[in-house]
């Protein structure tokens, strides 16, 4: 599995309330909802973002509210992968079980500049920042969690295996 | 290597002599629930699964509260959905408006949860009930969905920080304090995916309701669970609220942590998180004033009798300062009715404060208190982001109720020692 695209920069703790405001939390419409992604802290994310752009972050990304909302608004929205020094861990798990595309790299979150089109290979961890040429090492996930993301999240797993986790 | 109390539990729950951390476990449960915001997904996504039931309807416990009463009609249909599926389903522990509460001050009231269970909930600040010596965390809708239908969930485990707690706290000093102080000493990350672990002497000298202040706000340095060990405080707890037999699991005493950070309550001082972070603590009385336009005095975090008692003391006989905004929010009936029988509710009142029916509301800027731009709110909630609590320009301080009803009387952030108490 592989993402690629254009990167927009943000930096540490960037919490669920500003990847989505609890105000919108009560609407069901998955569309209607990513309409406010990020809207707190960069009201231009919506215009600027282009479906397979890399969100590229420091440290503890995702840091808040367990809501769910947050990764399922940049998923909706076309956000590509979130790449990021370091993981809240709510919002690393909720990623995970809706087949979002997350890594944690230290290195590459650093590095990597705002505008710089980036690939990713899930199954490897490797990161190529293809404007500067530089490659970097990240996480790969355990293999539960890579057949997880391999089935489509959660409940695809889940229903796969009989109705067991 | 000996285990740590949260392993422990973690260990019995997927049926395992022990664990270690980093380890990848499936763990039965025994409390899944969710609230009006959170149900909906979870409902939604139960629905993709073959699996139609919940596995058990007397540990899925849904509780309407962070938009409730209904704020207009999209939150309407959020309870509502919740409302069907809790009758379809048949759940016995399904709370709307009238037996509601603020879920983590109501389901340890209603004894839904005893030490050493392991709960999920969805939403973050599930991990409250650590107060009680159970293994508690917050979890995503989809995952909501996979434990109401399964019963079990998948962990990895984690690693500790133990906090050593000593002395004896200061009048004014809550467990608001102790908590803050952490968070603002580790950093919002400092506890990432760990649990903390309280210990020490200085545990018995926190009530109950600073035991769940304390855990309430583990998520916001990042951790996975926070867990006070049990003692007498809290079998009598348990004892009053639940008739739910439980289990007392304590750390090993060679069990390893990564770091260990000692509180002494003697020392401590009243403290307050400035905007935008939880972190970014400060002493009461090493700033310059600070005027607000607003004071919340509730939430999950600090809504319980003791919270309601401590500020009501303080704005006994007094009045919230003109241009200020006192809203006092208890965290479920029996707290209010409580309060009425205590007479705080008059107090509040005749001080110019209102009281409000139990609900999240302003605390994640729903509704019942939004703010403007440029205003502030000192409040005993627990997160203090940019837009929390209304305008993106509008500001946040996160403090205990002596401070909040201390600040609504003068107008500027203060304690109580201001009012000469």
């Amino acid at each position: 599995m592989n993402a690629e695209g254009k990167v927009l920069k943000y930096g540490d703790n960037i919490d669920t309330d500003v990847i989505i405001p609890a105000r919108y939390l009560a609407i069901q419409d998955k569309q209607e909802l990513a309409s406010h992604a990020m809207e707190d802290i960069d009201q231009d994310f919506m215009k600027k973002l282009h479906a397979g752009d890399i969100v590229v972050a420091g440290k503890n990304f995702g840091c808040g509210s367990s809501r769910e909302h947050a990764p399922q608004v940049l998923q909706t929205s076309g956000v590509g992968c979130v790449i990021a020094e370091s993981f809240a861990r709510i919002f690393y798990r909720n990623a995970l079980n809706i087949g979002f595309p997350i890594i944690e790299a230290p290195e590459a979150a650093q590095a990597i500049a705002e505008g710089d089109r980036v690939k990713v290979d899930f199954d490897t961890g490797l990161i190529t920042d293809e404007t500067t040429g530089k490659t970097f090492q990240g996480q790969p996930f355990p293999e539960f969690l890579q057949k997880m993301i391999a089935a489509g999240g959660l409940m695809a797993y889940v229903n796969q295996n009989g109705g067991k986790i | 290597m000996g285990m740590t109390m949260s392993q422990k539990i973690l260990a019995k729950h997927a049926g395992l002599e022990s664990v270690s951390a980093g380890q990848l476990i499936m763990a039965e449960l025994d409390l899944v629930h969710g609230n009006d915001i959170t149900s909906p997904v979870a409902i939604r996504e139960m629905k993709k699964l073959d699996q139609k039931d919940v596995f058990d309807q007397e540990k899925v416990v849904l509780v309407m509260d962070h938009f409730v009463p209904n704020k207009d009609i999209t939150s309407a249909k959020c309870t509502q959905m919740c409302r069907n599926f809790a009758h379809e389903q048949g759940l016995t522990n399904y709370f709307d408006v009238g037996q509601m509460g603020i879920e983590h001050a109501l389901i340890p009231e209603k004894g839904l949860i005893v030490a050493g269970e392991l709960s999920v909930g969805a939403d973050s600040h599930t991990c409250t009930y650590g107060a009680l010596g159970a293994f508690s965390t917050g979890i995503g809708s989809t995952d909501m969905a996979a434990a109401m239908a399964t019963g079990k969930l998948w962990f990895k485990v984690p690693t500790a920080i133990r906090v050593n707690l000593i002395g004896k706290k200061q009048k004014w000093v809550s467990g608001k304090d102790v908590i803050l102080h952490l968070i603002g000493e580790i950093g919002v990350d400092g506890a990432r995916y760990q649990s903390i672990e309280f210990t020490g002497p200085g545990v018995a000298e926190l009530s109950m309701d600073d035991r769940f202040t304390i855990c309430n706000m583990a998520i916001e340095a990042g951790g996975k669970n926070g867990i006070f060990p049990v003692d007498e405080k809290t079998i009598e707890y348990m004892k009053a609220h639940s008739t739910k037999p439980y289990t007392v699991y304590e750390a090993d005493a060679d069990a390893e942590y990564t770091r260990e950070v000692t509180i002494d309550l003697s020392t401590l001082k009243s403290t307050i998180s400035f905007p935008h972070l939880p972190e970014n603590t400060h002493e009461l009385g090493s700033f310059e004033d600070i005027k607000i336009d607003q004071s919340v005095i509730g939430s999950c975090t600090n809504g319980r009798i003791q919270d309601m008692r401590e500020a009501a003391e303080i704005l006994r006989g007094r009045k919230v300062a003109p241009d200020v905004r006192c809203i006092v929010i208890p965290g479920t009936q029996d707290i209010y009715m409580q309060m009425l029988k205590e007479g705080l509710v008059m107090d509040f009142i005749e001080a110019g404060a209102v009281v409000s029916t139990p609900t999240c509301g302003p605390c994640l800027g729903g509704y019942m208190g939004i703010l403007a731009p440029h205003e502030r709110c000192v409040s005993t909630t627990n997160r203090n982001f940019v837009g929390r609590m209304g305008d993106t320009t509008s500001e946040i301080y996160l403090a205990s109720p002596a401070v909040a009803a201390a600040s609504a009387v003068t107008g500027k952030i203060s304690g109580p020692e201001e009012l000469g108490m």
